[in-house]
């Protein structure tokens, strides 16, 4: 089970760089979005995916699942949220400014050149 | 007074959320925010005087025993770190009210510099590798916004390539953090130090090591990994590129410290080569770039890369003297990037521009920032009364007693250059025939100029009491060099 959500998770990251190196601005931010998933599902997979209850204290269970990496990605979860959101408002914004959402088109230091 | 550590974190983040109920009262805003920077002066000085009195201090937070909390650890070092960024905040954050318009201080300015401090506080002090990640995100966040803050085309242009960057080595952080913890099963520092050295050289440790080394290096601003710092320093108004010039690489550059002298002691001759490698690098790289640009800013931050390219190298050395030596750049660099940062935030509030081609003759005008300039300049280079001096000497020192003799000379050339680029500023900025000027705030040049002088007086009595401070640089570095103590002083009973 984990290697193939190692694999799942390599596919996550690879798509992530692709999108990441376009052009588009908005292209990018669903990259970092990709990439954020890769990173939480790779969390929760090294770990271990051994099979266990959930982690809540009930009567007659013995054997858990590893409660420290779901509450770590739960933290990383929230994170990513707000810098997810700063950054679709950074990019209206700059849309909204600039006038492109071309990465290409954002260089240039027209003020100390 | 056993949560004396945790002072520094909870005082600016206490006034950061009062200051919220009223971001348009601007003098509130203001005294608050000194009185609480003040404050966490105040509490991390009282911090280093039981350090230095009892050893290092831990707070398992919640009372859980030491590996299964969090626990905040302040040992010498971290002291040492969080006394400094406290200073540098206040007198920042003094300039800054001289410096900046009402209008954007209104925007949550204030606040965003008290998050600022509560991320930097906490990541010097935490001992826990998770919980480092959540205090680097905590000011990487609040960077993000006083970088964007005001709305410029360029911050607009600058900030999306800067929040990028950092969301990337971000999720590079929690990847790293999910094969260590993979590894050794632990997240507290000092466990996992003692499990890696139990588990001995491993082929996984050592990757780790170098995935580390890109995450904090990608923040950090190390060659190949600083291609980001040039174009969003340049961004942001001068007292937010002060606070970000003397803090936020530092933190990256304390992480690598940390890690590097805590967790990867194994296989030292593969990770700290590449370390040594890639300090070289970044003292090569940024001398180029601090020789080759006449825009005073872009100087002042291409010196940024250098002097982590020293400090690293201190690091990489790994022999007592250049860890000495390291700690006491570390500090001193600092302080010494603010200054300079704000001294040419002066120049360019005087000239209107920060292109040394519209400026010079500034010395007849106004002297004392003049000569001002050029004591923080000889400083920052290092000579022998001033604060640069005694954490070059030990690191060429380390250097040589490790066997080394590219590294010592590479940072002793380093040092020639970087006088250059500093003397250039001065040259053609402060001598020179006297141009027209057209800055609109030339007229606050002489109130800014006193906390940037204040700053300029810290580096001096920081060079010329070297004495008196060399015995907490020492207990500083006692850790450093043997883990067992760090480990110890957490994982007590």
């Amino acid at each position: 089970m984990e290697i193939l959500m190692s694999i799942v998770v390599g596919v996550l990251f690879t798509s992530a760089v692709y999108l990441i190196l376009s052009k588009s601005l908005l292209r990018v931010i669903i990259g970092t979005a990709l990439l954020s998933h890769g990173a939480h599902l790779l969390l929760l997979t090294m770990s271990g995916l051994k099979t266990g209850d959930a982690p809540v204290l009930l009567d007659g269970v013995t054997s858990y699942t590893d409660p420290l990496p779901q509450a770590l990605v739960l933290t990383a979860i929230v994170i990513s949220f707000g810098v997810t959101a700063f950054f679709l408002v950074l990019a209206y914004r700059a849309y909204q400014e600039l006038g492109t959402d071309n990465m290409e088109e954002m260089k240039g230091n027209e003020s100390n050149d | 007074m056993i949560n004396l550590p945790l002072l520094p974190i909870l005082i600016p983040l206490l006034a950061a959320v009062i200051l919220m109920f009223f971001p348009k009262r601007i003098k509130a805003q203001r005294f608050i925010s000194l009185l609480a920077i003040g404050a966490t002066i105040v509490a991390s000085v009282v911090l280093a005087a039981e350090v230095k009195a009892n050893g290092i201090q831990t707070v398992n937070l919640g009372s859980w025993p030491a590996p299964y909390g969090i626990p905040l650890v302040s040992d010498m070092l971290s002291v040492l770190l969080v006394l400094t960024s406290s200073i540098l905040t206040f007198f920042v954050v003094w300039y800054a009210m001289i410096y900046m318009d009402e209008k954007y201080e209104s925007f949550f300015f204030y606040i965003g510099v008290m998050f600022l401090l509560v991320g930097i506080n906490g990541a010097f002090t935490t001992g826990d590798i998770f919980n480092l990640f959540v205090f680097f995100e905590v000011f990487l966040i609040s960077s993000y916004l006083l970088i964007v803050l005001g709305g410029k085309k360029a911050q607009l242009r600058e900030s999306i390539k800067y929040v990028l960057i950092n969301v990337i080595s971000s999720a590079l952080f929690v990847t790293a953090v999910a094969y260590l913890y993979s590894v050794v099963g632990s997240l507290n520092m000092a466990d996992i130090s003692q499990r890696i050295s139990e588990l001995g050289n491993t082929g996984i440790v050592t990757v780790i090591a170098i995935f580390f080394l890109m995450v904090f290096g990608l923040k950090g601003a190390i060659v190949p990994l600083y291609f980001w710092l040039p174009g969003s320093y340049s961004a942001p108004p001068i007292p937010v590129l002060a606070l970000f010039g003397a803090l936020l690489t530092k933190v990256g550059v304390y992480s690598i410290l940390r890690t590097y002298t805590l967790f990867f002691t194994q296989d030292t001759g593969y990770t700290h080569e590449i370390l040594g490698v890639l300090a070289l690098l970044s003292i090569v790289v940024g001398v180029i770039g601090a020789v080759a640009y006449r825009e005073v800013k872009t100087i002042i931050i291409y010196n940024i890369v250098v002097a982590v390219g020293v400090i690293l190298y201190g690091v990489a050395a790994m022999t007592p003297a250049s860890l000495e030596g390291a700690v006491f750049y570390l500090l001193h660099d600092m302080v010494i990037k603010a200054a300079l940062f704000l001294l040419v935030g002066i120049m360019i509030a005087i000239a209107g521009s920060s292109h040394l081609k519209d400026m010079g003759g500034m010395i007849r005008d106004y002297p004392r920032i003049g000569w001002t300039y050029f004591v923080a300049a000889l400083a920052l280079a290092g000579i022998p009364p001033l604060s640069g001096f005694i954490g070059k000497l030990l690191i060429v020192q380390g250097g040589f007693e490790a066997g080394d003799i590219v590294g010592p000379l590479l940072v002793l050339i380093s040092s020639l250059l970087v006088l250059y680029s500093a003397m250039k500023i001065f040259m053609n900025g402060f001598w020179g025939t006297p141009k027209e000027y057209h800055g609109a705030k030339a007229k606050s040049a002489n109130r800014l100029w006193v906390p940037a002088a204040a700053l300029v007086l810290i580096a001096i009595f920081y060079g010329v009491g070297t004495e008196a401070i060399r015995p907490f640089i020492t207990m500083a570095v006692e850790p450093l060099i043997d883990p067992a103590i760090y480990i110890e002083a957490v994982l007590k009973e």
